[in-house]
């Protein structure tokens, strides 16, 4: 394109995209940073056809729904199974008071449709473990703004297994966002590519515990007290009662039951919210750590989407940033590098073609034989069956009947059976392809 | 994107993933439960039952310590491991009500692999030697059951005839205990 060309477009004259019109002047002329063959009209339209999933509609779902929608993405998912709670309201701005008890994806997808035009939010009010790979399947780009390192794990996972490479679209990068208090990262996964949530496990800091006898013996601070009415005296005296930690009740009866305790201790400080805060393991959020950590986010994914500029992980290979706002303010940018022994990404199942007509016994004896794993005691199951155990003793008895049985009874086609041996640090996974 | 493709093509090799597949994967707490079970030594005084065979995750662990204060005594502990393992540590309860200082009278177990030391490095053996060792060494310094650890600190006569009794079904200063002896 001329410049002269490109001047209209530039001053936003003539446009119907006022509000994008900052974002379209950078997108439409080649910069420093863009390929050789950048073509000027490519981001936009990447940007209008990408389809967007986004994981959690809390503190950073906020941010990162509000983000998207601004940069110009008009299909996006959201899913959150949450509802909204009135201590959300300080920082999940897209709620209000009135929207207290309701649904956190349909309320957030609602307002931003509202305030932007054209940007169409479908909400899913459910678990992501709801979801199948076709769901998943669809987007571009899954974005996650978690609090829960299960949830990570599993959408890590689902991501990792749905690589094909008879097709380029089952490779959804993956972007994790996560923040406690000051201090927060956001991440860039490529599944199978580069490291993924599983090898970066040790990454996530661990729930500070007191010890039990501390609990029971010897509290120093309000939070024993609670943390003893919670492990020690429920079981106890509400035996029968499953404790839910959003029943008023059930938070009153904790936050009594600790007062009491506290006073017979001399303690000071316990409090209602500080039980709720205990016993949902609340850690303060920071509404400015969620707006940088969501705005990183963003960004990495309007970089993939839009080849403008390297994003993390490519091409350098420094694929986590962290943050940290409790004493300054800083940022360090890394490789976390792929771990060859990681349960999910490291050794990925290989097809093991077997004849359905053939014994679990005689799978197992030609594991024994096989090059790569010469296993000699295996314990292998699926996800949903133990097949056979070697070890422990008792599994071994109750599973050894299995091996007289036909491999197409146990298996079907294609489904995973994962192998151990104490002989290997590695864990063999096999697809299971019946010829 | 398209970019991003032909990476992975140029790193894939010929060895490496196959196919997509739309059926359940085995999860990642269930292959490294596997792998321990598979390292497990329990040697002659332990032995584990699964009520589902198919469950992993959810066992019992029977100890019958042919040694020390509890001697013929046999205890359960229910494993209860979530997803979440091995970022999680398991969750151990003993079944019977006993007469232990580091043991309360719910089935809560006071050992500090089991929360505050906890690392995903640390393994279901770990675990089962930790507990092992709770019957050999009670520890009045870590006291669940004060009354238990009181008794052990100040006089470990009566702390021992206490035991025998509790093993027996009988009863420690008006608690009473369930039977655990062989």
């Amino acid at each position: 394109m001329q410049p002269e060309a490109l001047a209209p477009a530039m001053n936003g004259e003539g446009t119907d995209r006022p509000r994008w019109k900052y974002m379209d002047r950078i997108l439409s002329r080649p910069g420093g940073y863009t390929d050789e063959d950048y073509d000027p009209d490519t981001p936009a339209n990447n940007i209008e056809a990408a389809k967007i999933l986004v994981i959690g509609a809390g503190g950073l779902g906020c941010e990162i729904l509000k983000n998207f929608a601004l940069s110009g993405f008009k299909n996006i998912d959201v899913i959150d199974m949450d509802t909204i709670d009135v201590s959300n309201l300080n920082r999940q701005f897209l709620f209000r008071q009135k929207d207290v008890g309701k649904s956190k994806a349909s309320v957030a997808a609602e307002f931003v449709m509202k305030r932007v035009p054209g940007c169409k939010i479908n909400a899913h009010i459910c678990k992501i473990q709801d979801m199948d790979e076709d769901y998943y399947m669809q987007f571009t780009i899954v974005v996650c703004g978690l609090d829960s390192i299960e949830a990570r794990r599993w959408m890590n996972a689902t991501l990792v297994g749905m690589v094909d490479m008879e097709n380029p679209d089952s490779l959804k990068p993956l972007i994790d966002g996560g923040t406690e208090g000051f201090k927060g990262q956001s991440r860039v996964i490529f599944p199978t590519m580069t490291s993924c949530i599983e090898c970066q496990l040790d990454m996530h800091a661990p729930r500070a515990a007191v010890p039990l006898c501390t609990l029971a013996t010897i509290p120093r601070q309000p939070q024993h007290c609670i943390e003893w009415a919670h492990i020690i005296k429920w079981d106890e005296e509400r035996k029968d009662i499953q404790l839910d930690t959003d029943d008023p009740e059930h938070i009153t009866w904790l936050y009594q039951t600790a007062l009491a305790r506290a006073q017979e201790f001399g303690i000071a400080g316990v409090t209602y919210s500080m039980t709720q805060g205990v016993v949902k393991n609340i850690i303060p959020a920071i509404a400015s750590t969620n707006a940088i950590i969501a705005a990183s986010c963003c960004n990495e994914a309007f970089k993939i989407v839009t080849s403008s500029a390297p994003f993390l992980g490519n091409p350098e290979q420094n694929n986590y940033m962290l943050y940290t706002g409790d004493s300054g303010v800083y940022t360090y940018t890394f490789e976390h590098q792929k771990k060859d022994d990681c349960p999910v990404c490291g050794n990925l199942p290989k097809d093991l073609p077997v004849n359905p007509q053939s014994t679990l016994g005689e799978l197992v004896e030609s594991f024994a034989e096989r090059p790569e794993s010469q296993l000699k005691k295996p314990n292998m199951r699926t996800e949903e069956k133990t097949l056979f155990y070697s070890a422990p003793e008792s599994l071994r008895q109750q599973t050894e009947g299995n091996l007289k049985r036909k491999l197409g009874e146990m298996l079907v086609d294609g489904e995973e059976v994962a192998v151990s041996d104490p002989a290997f640090t590695i864990d063999f996974r096999y697809k299971i392809r019946f010829s | 994107m398209l970019k991003i493709w032909s990476m992975k093509q140029q790193q894939q090799k010929s060895d490496a993933a196959s196919g997509q597949s739309k059926k359940k994967k085995v999860t990642a707490a269930q292959l490294r439960v596997q792998k321990d079970l598979s390292e497990l030594s329990l040697g002659t005084t332990m032995t584990t039952h699964f009520p589902n065979p198919d469950d992993i995750l959810n066992f019992t662990l029977t100890l019958t310590p042919d040694e020390g204060l509890y001697k013929s005594g046999i205890f359960t502990f229910t494993f209860a491991i979530s997803q979440n393992f091995p970022h999680e540590p398991p969750k151990v309860k003993c079944k019977e009500k006993i007469y232990h200082p580091n043991i309360d009278l719910e089935g809560n177990v006071c050992l500090n692999i089991l929360r505050e030391d906890w690392k995903p490095v640390l393994n279901l053996n770990a675990v089962i030697v930790g507990l092992q060792f709770l019957f050999l060494e009670p520890n009045a310094q870590d006291p669940l059951n004060k009354d238990a650890a009181n008794d052990l600190q100040q006089d470990r006569d009566r702390f021992r005839r206490n035991v025998r009794s509790a093993m027996g079904g009988g009863s420690v200063r008006g608690e009473s205990f369930d039977r655990v002896m062989k």
